[in-house]
Order: structure tokens, then sequence, then C-alpha cells
């Protein structure tokens, strides 16, 4: 599966190419409007025609990435996937309560980790062990936050609390606590 | 002019605050509490850049994450509410040609919003509330964490700010539709329609001779439907707030009221509703407005499509009422429909919106070149640009493939957030303050060009500068309101807080521009009562 890494890098990539053009752009405007020159005006074809481009674009990001990035379909479809492993955890006084101490999972499992808070709303997601995030959710209480993620690459992840939940949620981390093993060596 | 002399009597002595109106004065008040409010906001963003880095002594974490919650609230209500307010009460009247509705209770919502926002600050910095802007629920009412009596004044701070909200909502409204004494009667009924933008919709279905003409002008009306946002948040929000309240009066008399009568998504549902309506409703709609009306008033041309960006602001309006699950992509409990209808087709058609209003304002621009760089030009350049970059950030993260690895990171308070609010915003509010200055001060003098000049780069430098590197940090799972204890992004977060200081030292080198071009005296005479008793929003002589 491609991971959050590649996806971000992607997106790195095509934003940072927008921001120097559209920044070129406004540098062009800005200079050429203070200079003597033809004014010929802006045929409403072309006003349309722009108009028509954002609406492409914006439709087209949804789904370009629906596409593209696999955990999309998967959240939205995942009442109807049965996972090979589920982790019951519960999140309660800024504590996260693990079902067992490792959380060991099998290369290439479907794994549902179903989140319940006792009472504040906090965060659930994974962490590599450079800090980079390979998912989160929040977790609301009341009711039930499930995640499914199809693991692909063997490695050691931390939990951490992606919400604020006060002063007192700061060192809601569990370091590697999660493994995943058994992957085919060139899988890394 | 010696040094003391003109930062005591202004640039060549030409401000004379007493021959400023009572609406002038307004005015004045409006933006000085509002630069005021901004400057706390940059202090407190700069000593949360250098936490970032390493932990401040003498500062625990629960004064840092106070400092946190008060920050946006002081920036947008102190500061950027002031201004627009300000300016929205003079413009209305300016641009109908008629007297403001009412002055008093114009200066009724200066002193509510002034006074509401020390008293919110001033709750979070003594008690350390600080459940942050979101308030996801039951953490305004954990007062395991948070003391009661505290949190109540702070929720206080932010009604009285309500309160002086709707306040202003009716002053604008009355202000279009009301009948001026001595004047025909006025067609109040017409003026609403064409105000939210009916007539508008109507023209584009009406062949061109029956089209009728547009009763208000265009930057009215997006005043007017950005106004209607904002009374729609300010109920939310005081609905909210009673809420809480309600909580820690219980809990100050001795009961403890179960959190679970409260559902946690049902609230964030409409928190996050009547939130939007300000950060994609108001901000988009009145920063359209403003665009507009300075491209009208630096170029003297015509709006290119003006029946289009009316019909465009109407739409952003509807945008607004249907655009808040974006901020619910990564609640699992949260319907998919309203993840795939709310969150990313709806939010994509502030891509459209704001595409529209950044086309027409260069186009109109662009119809009377050549045109002189003068600094309201070029910080609408700026304002421009800044939401160029700002809002396909949002519509990125408002994806539910990207928002899965986005969310809460730096990457949305950065690249969207802080350059949308610094750049975008800002720049765009300085362009109008730029304008409206010889205006309101009846003809004084800019100190000095080369300060406004370093205003304008340092800030632009600075809003995108810090927004990028704390972007990248988020691309690197850095988290948004949370400590970083051992230094992990200490690359980004040192050149974040770098290009935070040039906001900071830009803020000063303007504040200190406009104090010596008016001087400490007419700083002073601002807030004086005004000696000319006129309904008149300028002097007639």
């Amino acid at each position: 599966m491609i991971d959050s890494n590649t996806v971000l890098t992607g997106q790195t990539v095509a934003y940072t190419f927008y921001v120097l053009a559209i920044m070129a752009l406004m540098g062009w405007f800005a200079y050429n409007i203070t200079r003597e020159g033809k004014s010929n005006a802006i045929k409403p074809a072309l006003f349309y025609s722009f108009v028509g481009f954002l609406i492409v674009l914006g439709v087209s990001i949804h789904i370009i990435t629906y596409n593209t990035i696999p955990w999309s379909k998967m959240d939205l479809n995942r009442k109807s996937i049965i996972p090979d492993k589920v982790f019951d955890i519960s999140m309660a006084n800024h504590k996260f309560i693990l079902p067992a101490e490792k959380l060991m999972i099998d290369c290439n499992d479907m794994v549902m980790f179903n989140v319940k808070s006792e009472d504040l709303t906090y965060g659930f997601g994974l962490f590599r062990s450079d800090n980079t995030m390979v998912f989160q959710m929040q977790v609301v209480p009341g009711h039930l936050n499930d995640i499914l993620w199809q693991f692909d690459k063997p490695g050691v992840y931390s939990i951490r609390s992606t919400e604020y939940s006060g002063p007192k949620g700061v060192s809601m981390i569990e370091k590697d606590v999660v493994e995943v093993v058994g992957c085919e060596p060139d899988a890394n | 002019m010696s040094f003391t002399e003109t930062f005591m009597n202004g640039e060549q002595g030409l401000f004379k605050h007493k021959t400023l109106t009572p609406m002038q004065k307004l005015t004045l008040r409006f933006v000085v509490v509002g630069l005021v409010y901004y400057a706390f906001a940059v202090i407190e963003g700069m000593i949360m850049r250098v936490y970032e880095i390493s932990a401040i002594p003498g500062v625990p974490s629960n004064q840092f994450f106070a400092i946190l919650t008060a920050h946006p609230l002081v920036g947008i209500f102190g500061s950027t509410y002031s201004i627009v307010f300000g300016a929205f009460l003079f413009l209305v009247p300016f641009l109908m040609k008629k007297p403001l509705w009412s002055i008093k209770l114009g200066n009724w919502t200066f002193i509510l919003i002034a006074v509401g926002t020390l008293t919110f600050w001033l709750a979070g910095f003594v008690t350390h509330y600080a459940p942050l802007y979101t308030l996801y629920w039951p953490l305004p009412a954990d007062f395991t964490q948070f003391s009661p009596v505290g949190g109540a004044i702070f929720i206080l701070g932010i009604a009285l700010v309500m309160l002086g909200t709707f306040f202003f909502v009716i002053n604008i409204f009355k202000t279009i539709m009301y009948t001026p004494e001595g004047w025909d009667k006025q067609p109040s009924g017409a003026l609403l329609a064409s105000a939210i933008g009916y007539s508008g919709i109507r023209n584009l279905f009406l062949n061109k001779k029956k089209q009728k003409e547009h009763l208000v002008s265009l930057p009215v009306a997006a005043i007017a439907r950005g106004t209607v946002d904002t009374a729609l948040n300010a109920g939310i929000l005081l609905f909210t707030g009673v809420l809480i309240l309600v909580y820690m009066v219980a809990a100050i008399l001795g009961y403890d009221l179960k959190h679970s009568a409260v559902d946690a998504l049902l609230y964030k549902n409409w928190f996050w509703w009547g939130l939007d309506l300000i950060a994609d409703g108001l901000v988009l709609i009145f920063v359209a407005g403003t665009w507009y009306l300075l491209a009208t008033l630096i170029t003297g041309k015509k709006l290119y499509m003006e029946n289009i960006a009316r019909a465009a602001l109407l739409v952003e309006l509807v945008v607004s009422w249907t655009v808040w699950s974006h901020h619910l992509m990564s609640d699992q409990a949260q319907p998919g429909f309203l993840k795939v209808a709310s969150g990313e087709m709806v939010t994509a058609f502030e891509l459209i919106t704001q595409g529209l209003a950044f086309f027409i304002t260069l186009v109109t621009l662009w119809s009377a070149r050549p045109l002189k760089m003068t600094n309201p030009l070029k910080f609408l350049l700026g304002g421009l640009l800044g939401f160029a970059l700002a809002v396909p950030a949002g519509i990125m993260q408002a994806d539910i493939g990207l928002n899965r690895i986005l969310h809460n990171t730096q990457w949305i308070v950065g690249p969207h957030v802080h350059v949308a609010i610094l750049v975008g915003l800002t720049m765009t509010l300085y362009s109008a303050i730029y304008f409206l200055f010889p205006i309101l001060t009846n003809g004084a003098r800019l100190y000095s060009q080369k300060l406004a000049n370093f205003h304008f780069w340092a800030h632009l430098a600075g809003g995108i500068g810090m927004g990028a590197f704390m972007g990248m940090a988020g691309l690197k799972g850095m988290l948004r309101r949370t400590i970083y204890e051992n230094g992990e992004y200490n690359v980004y977060m040192i050149l974040a807080a770098l290009a935070g200081s040039l906001l900071l030292v830009s803020f000063l080198a303007f504040f200190y521009n406009i104090v010596m071009s008016v001087g400490l005296k007419g700083v002073i005479g601002i807030f004086q009562p005004a000696s000319k008793k006129t309904k008149d929003l300028l002097p007639s002589e």
C-alpha cells in the first residue's frame, strides 16, 4: 500500500509548484500594472473558461485522491470489510488503555482499531520512529471511533493523542507499542 | 520639525483631532484598539513560537495553553472585528450617502468588543482557562483541569463581544434600510432585497431591458451578506457559551452535572457550523467585498462582471452555511455522505467563489493600467496573493484521503490558517487602512514612505515564511496544539520564529509610522469626545 510519506511527497511537489507559479504571476502582474500598455477588455469567454477550470479542478482533486490514495476507499467502505485483526482500545484520564503491552501485527493484515473515550475528546494517531504520521483520527466520547488500516511494511510505531485534551494531554504518548512483523525483506 | 515636535503633533502638524466628526472618531477608535489587540496577538504568537523551540523559564505549560486559547480570539474578535466593524460602520453610510443609523449604538459596539476582549484575555491569563477556541466537549466543562470561576469570566467576555456584534448587525441593516430625517421615504424592502443579493440573482435571469438597477452598491451588498453570517455566528457562540455557563454555575454551587447529557459529536457539528460562518463565510465574503471596493476606488472604474460578482457572494453565503463538515473529516462517527458532500464538494466551491473574486479584482485593476504602486494597491495585491496561497491549501486538507494525514498538524495552521489571516486578510485590512487614512484624518500625511515599504515587504515575507515553515513541519508529522519537549522540530520552528519576528518588526514599523503621522496628542485626541456635534461622516467645511 502507498504510505503517507509517498502521498505527502506528491502533495509537497504539487503545492510547491503551484506556490511558485502563483507568486510569479502576481509578481508579473504587479510589475506590469504600473507600466504603460494596452488594457484590452477581457472577454467574458475567458472569465467563464476560468470558472469552468476551477470547477473541474475542485472536483477532480477529490476524484484523483479517491482513486490513488488507498485508504480513502477503505475508510468509506470500512463497515463492509472484515478485518484480520481488531484492537479495542480505551482512553480515560489522559491515558491509553491498550489490550496488550505490545500490539503485534502480521504483514499485510487489515487491522481495525476501535477506540473509545471514557471522558474527553482525544485523538488517536500512529507515528513512525522519525515522528512522521502514519494516520490519525478523532476520538469522540459516546461514539465508536474506528479506523481500518493495512500494514505492508515492517516497523515499530508509537501511539499518540492527536487532539488537545487540556494541558494534561501533552504526554499522551505510548512509545513503540505497535509492531509489524513478517514482511518480505524487500518490502521495506 | 524636530523629532519631538513630530512625535507630539504628527507629521507637519497636519492632523487636527478637533476637526474630526463623531463618526471619524468612532472609526479611528476602532482602528487604534484593533491595532493594539493585533499587537497582543503578535506578541502572544511570538511567545508561542519561542516556546515551540524551547520551554520559556517561568512560563508553565498551562500558561502556554492559556495563550494558545486567547491568541486566535484576541486576533479575530479584538483586532479583526474591531478594524472591520469600525471600517464598515463608516463605509456603509459613506457608500449609501446617508448618516449611520445610530452613532450611540456604534459606540456601544466599540466598548463591548474592547471590554469583552480584555475580559476574556485577562480570565485566561490569570486563571489559565484553556479549552482552546474549539471548546471540544466536554473539555470546557472539565473542572479537574480548569477553574469554573475563571471559565465563567472567560465566557462573560466572549458574551460581551457577541452582544457588541449584535449591535453592529442591527446598525448595518438599519443604516441600509432607514429613511434619514428630511429624506423622501426609502424603499426599505427593496433595499434589503438588493443588499442580500436577491435582485442580483434576479437580474441574471432577465434580459438587459428588464434588469433592475441595483439599489445598493456591490461593496454594501458584500458587507450585508457577511453581516448575516456574523449574526448567525454570534447566536451559535452565545448559545454554546450559555450551555457551558450552566455547567460552570452548577460546579460553583457544588453540583456535578453529567457531561454525557450533551452529545459530543452533535455539539462539534453545531459549533463548527457556527465557527465556519466566520472562517469560511464572513472572512471570504467580507474580503471579496473589500477587494471589490478597493479595486473600484483605486481605479475609478466599474467592477468587471458585477452581476456575477453579486451572485457569487450569495452563493458564498449558501456555501458558508453548508461547509462545516470539512472540520470533521477525521471524526469516524460523522456520516460519510456529510464528509463527501459538505466536507469535500461544498468546500471545493470556495475555490470557485474565491477564485472568481480574485479574477474579477485583478481584471478590474488591469483595466485601469498604468496604475501608481500606492500603499493601498501593493497591500491589496499582497492580500490577493495570501488567499491565492491559503485557499488551495485548505481545499487539499478538506479531502478524505489527505485529511487522514494532515488533520491537526502544523500544515493546517500554517499554510492555510496563518497565511489566510496574516497575509490574505490582514494585508487586505492594511490596504483599507492606508486608503482610508487621509479620509479619516482630514488629510494627515504619512510620516515615512520608507517605513510603509518596509512594513509591506517584512509583513509579506514574514507571513508567507512562517506559514511555509510551519507547513513543512506539519508534513513531517508535527502536531498543532501540543508541545514537543525534545526539540524534534527545532529546525522548522527556529525558521518559523525568525519569519514570525519579521511580522513583529513590520508591525512595530507600521505602528511607529502611524503614531508619528498623527502625533501622540492626536492619538489621545481620538479618544476625547468630539467637539463637532454632527451626524455627517466628514466635516462639511
